[in-house]
């Protein structure tokens, strides 16, 4: 296996939603990475499209700096439709 | 950050029912203890296809063959969830086979003991894989994010498993007096090494108390151990078959099933590979590992190939 690349696998389970990551596994190019996907991920029809992506080509954020990343969000509650006080006799807004 | 306030961060998540994900800071030892849990759980779902693989042309019916196959190739698809898992923690999948090949890495001993008859199917599915759901649903609220994920995958499509070993041994109660024969004889081999599944109890077991404190197991041996016996001797009871235990009894104040003292030098003799069957778990594992190899060459070839004549096509 040390020659097989390994790859991230995202499934749509059905049209109308989103590719949603589902596990990896390790193929020789992304034809067969689909295929092997197909075989492992989707026996009880799990989905409609697969996605292959090689793990190496997925850059992710740093959990140590998890704090400073999102704090910019936290304190904009006005951000938030709860954040307005609209009367109740106004109904659904 | 030193190493005891990352300890201690890590401990606050785990408590706060946060997941670990694969990139987090973890203890060095949370690593270790998980890469092997996890490999274990990968060895034993290949490892377990094998007694399993025996059966395939002598099932009695296609539909039973169908079933058969599937389930296999579930339990082949189970240890790929798992090895990906293990993988997240930044060990190589060949070093776990390699592991495995070596006899350095464990799998479950359940699959150490024989499959000797059509009705052994039958009580594998029942209560190997009774067995191990019981063990696999806890493990669905695991800590670490990516193991977590793997059971919940796996739950999903382990309940056929056993029903349909339920249904294999219940068709076979119904059947001729050879057939009912059959059936307990595979109840009286398959009981107690079912019980001995879930580990040592809880006094002898070494690694429980971290786990739990890490959450990487949510319950005990005994506790998982007494609620598979609770769950199973009611469907022995409809199939009509008799659980080779003298000592079990409905305990009406704790609402249990009491059993009887489980032999341990047993298990502690198979888990030290002097099973029935270790040698030849092993030997056709490595096999077929190395009899595959020229599928793996060739794939990586063709691959090759493919990526050549794609650069002459496109200059």
């Amino acid at each position: 296996m040390k020659d097989w690349p390994l790859w991230e696998v995202f499934i749509r389970s059905r049209n109308g939603l989103d590719h949603k990551h589902v596990g990896s596994l390790h193929a020789t190019d992304w034809e067969m990475a689909i295929e092997n996907a197909r075989d492992v991920y989707t026996r009880r029809n799990e989905g409609v499209s697969i996605w292959v992506v090689e793990s190496k080509f997925i850059h992710a954020s740093d959990p140590e700096e998890q704090d400073s990343m999102f704090e910019s969000a936290r304190d904009k509650v006005y951000r938030h439709p709860t954040f307005y006080d609209i009367p109740d006799e106004v109904g659904h807004m | 950050m030193n190493q005891q306030d990352l300890e201690t961060r890590f401990q606050d998540k785990i408590d706060r029912e946060v997941k670990i994900e694969a990139k987090d800071w973890m203890p060095e030892a949370y690593r270790k203890t998980l890469i092997r849990q996890i490999s274990q759980h990968a060895h034993s779902e290949v490892v377990g296809m094998l007694p399993e693989g025996n059966w395939i042309t002598r099932a009695p019916s296609l539909r039973r063959k169908a079933a058969l196959l599937a389930k296999i190739q579930d339990e082949a698809g189970h240890g790929l969830y798992l090895y990906s898992a293990a993988e997240t923690m930044g060990v190589s999948r060949d070093q776990l086979l390699d592991e495995l090949h070596t006899g350095k890495a464990k799998y479950s001993s359940i699959f150490n003991y024989p499959a000797l008859s059509w009705s052994d199917m039958g009580a594998i599915g029942w209560l190997v894989d009774g067995a191990a759901i019981m063990n696999q649903v806890m493990l669905q609220r695991t800590s670490y994010g990516p193991y977590s994920r793997a059971m919940i995958r796996i739950c999903k499509e382990e309940s056929f498993h056993q029903r349909q070993g339920y249904e294999i041994l219940l068709t076979l109660v119904r059947g001729s007096a050879e057939q009912k024969a059959m059936a307990q004889d595979s109840l009286n081999r398959w009981w107690w090494p079912s019980l001995m599944m879930f580990g040592p109890s809880d006094a002898e077991s070494t690694h429980s108390e971290q786990s739990l404190k890490w959450k990487v197991k949510r319950k005990t041996n005994d506790v998982l151990r007494q609620a598979f016996v609770d769950a199973t001797v009611p469907q022995a009871q409809y199939l009509g078959l008799t659980i080779p235990d003298p000592d079990l009894k409905w305990n009406e104040e704790t609402g249990h099933w009491e059993f009887g003292p489980i032999d341990w030098d047993e298990f502690w003799n198979v888990v030290k590979g002097n099973g029935i069957c270790n040698r030849q778990r092993l030997r056709d594992r490595v096999n077929a590992h190395e009899e595959g190899a020229w599928v793996r060459d060739a794939a990586v070839a063709y691959a090759q190939k493919k990526e050549a004549r794609k650069a002459v096509v496109t200059p």
